[in-house]
Formats: structure tokens, sequence, C-alpha cells
């Protein structure tokens, strides 16, 4: 195909797509109003039925509970996949020079001003990750929100050259054993639903006080187990692939 | 639309033309991240305080970094892989050394 019939066919189609997309805008309510039923209906009973302030949460966590287990399940397989691929290249690394694979696991040089301000945001992140999880119930927030929050600590503590220490408080065993126990207990929540009676994912735990930390049933120990899966998935992420980006430039150095 | 909403939507045009214009992807990522913080503001702006925090941490921290990482991957194996070819020149298993 020559690129003059290319660019013709192109055309044709992109005004189709074109035409097409205006058609829908088109048949789109106005701008910031809002017909469905479903939100308002919520909007007026979750609080009362569920005791969670935050009715987002609510919704997500709650009344369309197995639609986020699936999301978490898309994040937990991209986890996964993503480590399995780097593992393996990791291992044939380690296979071919043993020796130095040890001593090279060294951090570049950082600057003293990022070290401090790396080090010193270290502990309000990691205290605001644990709020936005725990509170997710109440306030904007949740586990998705607050684990890459709390993940974003270990980047900090790689950020401040400290990718020793990184390997110290990240046991490989414990970082996978969290995200598969994150994974699992979401599915535990939904399994202890149906043995106390009700449906999968069923709120069965009392609900509490609205407004209160501890409330609103089974929310917050769902929050708590896609917390632990989402900062456990990143600092794994993010583990594998430094260990691989540092295990080449060690080998740069000398 | 009030005039916030106007001006933040305008913005988000703005960075993503932006994103699309930059074509070096190391700097890529770091307009990237700057406009998934200017769609966390339109998020707020329009009222979704919990799409806006999602999106400011996976938009604005974990897509760029996540894009930092392979790319300082793919670049370690490209410097890994020319090395030895360059200092072999001519030999024939350059590909197989570590």
């Amino acid at each position: 195909m020559s690129p003059a019939v290319r660019r013709r066919v192109f055309l044709v189609a992109a005004a189709g797509l074109g035409a097409l997309l205006l058609w829908g805008l088109s048949g789109l309510p106005p701008f910031g109003v809002y017909l469905g039923p479903y939100g308002d209906v919520l909007n007026a009973v979750a609080v009362g039925e569920r005791h969670a302030t935050n009715v987002v949460a609510a919704v997500t966590f709650d009344y369309r509970g197995v639609d986020t287990m699936g999301e978490e399940y898309i994040l937990f397989a991209a986890v996964i996949g993503t480590a399995i691929l780097l593992r393996a290249q990791r291992d044939e690394e380690e296979q071919r020079d043993p020796s130095e694979a040890v001593e090279g696991r060294s951090a570049p040089p950082t600057s003293n001003a990022v070290r401090v301000l790396g080090l010193a945001l270290l502990g309000p992140i990691v205290v605001f990750g644990v709020y936005v999880v725990t509170h997710g119930h109440l306030t904007p927030g949740g586990g998705f929100q607050g684990g890459v929050v709390l993940a974003t600590g270990a980047l900090l503590v790689f950020l401040s050259g400290e990718y020793v220490t990184l390997l110290r408080v990240r046991p490989e065993v414990l970082i996978d054993a969290a995200e598969a126990a994150g994974a699992a207990g979401y599915v535990a929540v939904g399994l202890a639903g149906m043995l106390a009676g009700g449906a999968f994912l069923d709120n069965f735990l009392p609900l509490g006080h609205a407004g209160t930390l501890v409330s609103a049933g089974t929310l917050p120990l769902i929050n708590l187990a896609v917390g632990l899966e989402v900062a456990a998935g990143f600092v794994l992420l993010l583990t594998e692939f430094l260990e691989q980006t540092l295990v080449i430039r060690r080998r740069e150095a000398p | 639309m009030s005039v916030l909403e106007v001006v933040v939507l305008l913005l988000v045009a703005a960075g993503g033309t932006a994103v699309v214009l930059t074509r070096d992807p190391l700097d890529q990522a770091i307009v990237a991240s700057f406009y998934g913080l200017l769609l966390g503001l339109a998020f707020l702006v329009l009222q979704s305080p919990d799409v806006a925090l999602s999106q400011i941490t996976v938009g604005a921290v974990a897509l760029p970094l996540m894009i930092l990482l392979a790319l300082a991957k793919v670049r370690r194996n490209e410097a890994e892989r020319d090395r030895p070819a360059a200092r072999e020149a001519g030999a024939d298993q350059a590909e197989e050394r570590p």
C-alpha cells in the first residue's frame, strides 16, 4: 500500500471516528448534570445502612465489593508477572558471576540535601499512608491510595542513598508474604461473610458508631488488606527493578 | 461550568499536549508526572476527592516511577550489550559475553 493510499484510508477512518464521537457526545447530559438514580439513592441511604461517612468507600468496598476485588487482583497479577520476569533475569546474572553479586550492591553517591530531605520526609509519609488507609471509610482515600503512599516511603529510603538499609528492612520473604496476605485477606473477609450466613462479601460485622475509626463493619478490614497488598506490591516492583539496575551499574563502575 | 473548572480543564489540555510533544522518554516521564498532578487537580475541582487522591498517587508518582525504572533497566541493558561488542569487535560470540 502506497503512502498516499494509506493516508486516504486513514483520513476516511479518522473522519468516521470523529463523526461518531461527536454524535455520541451530543447525546450526553449537560456538563455537571447527573441523571442516574443510583448515586442519589446511595447518597441518601449509605450512611444509615453502612455507617460509612465516605459513600464512595461504601460503594467500592461493600455494595460493589466484588468489582474492587477484581481490580485488586489485576494489580496483583501485574506485580507477580513483572516480578517473575525480572527474577528470571536476575538468576541468570547471578549464575554468571556469583562472586561479584554481593559486593556490588552499593548505592550511587547521594547529595546530603537529598539524603536529609528524604529521611526527614520518611516518617510523615509513612504516618500519612497509614492514616489514608485506616480512614478510608471516613474520608477520601483508602487502601489503594494509602498503599501507594506507603510504598513511596521505600522510594524515599532509596533516594536517600540507603539502598543497603532498604534491603535489610525489606526481607524478600516478608514482602512476598505481605503481598499474598493482602490479596488473600480480601477474599477471606468475603468468605467470612458467607460463613456468617450471608452472601459473599456480606458486611457481617457490627457497624459501630458512624464517623468513628472502628465503624462500618468490614470496610476498614478490607481497606487494610488492600493497603497491605498495594504497598507490598509496589515495594516489590521497586526493589526488583532497583536490583536489576544496580547489579548492572556495579558492573560499569570498575 | 465555573471559571475554575474552565481554567483547570484548559490546563489539563495544555498538559496533555505537552506530554505528546515531549519526545525524549526520560523528559516525558517528568512531564507525565506533572500532567498527572494537573489531572488530580481537575478531579478535585470537579468534587471527586477520592479519584483525585488515586490520580495523584498513581498518575504523578507510581506511573512516572515505573517508566523511570524501566528506562533505567533498558538503558543499562543497551549499555551492557554495546560494550563487549565494541571491545571484542569482530568476535563471533559478542552476544554471549556477560
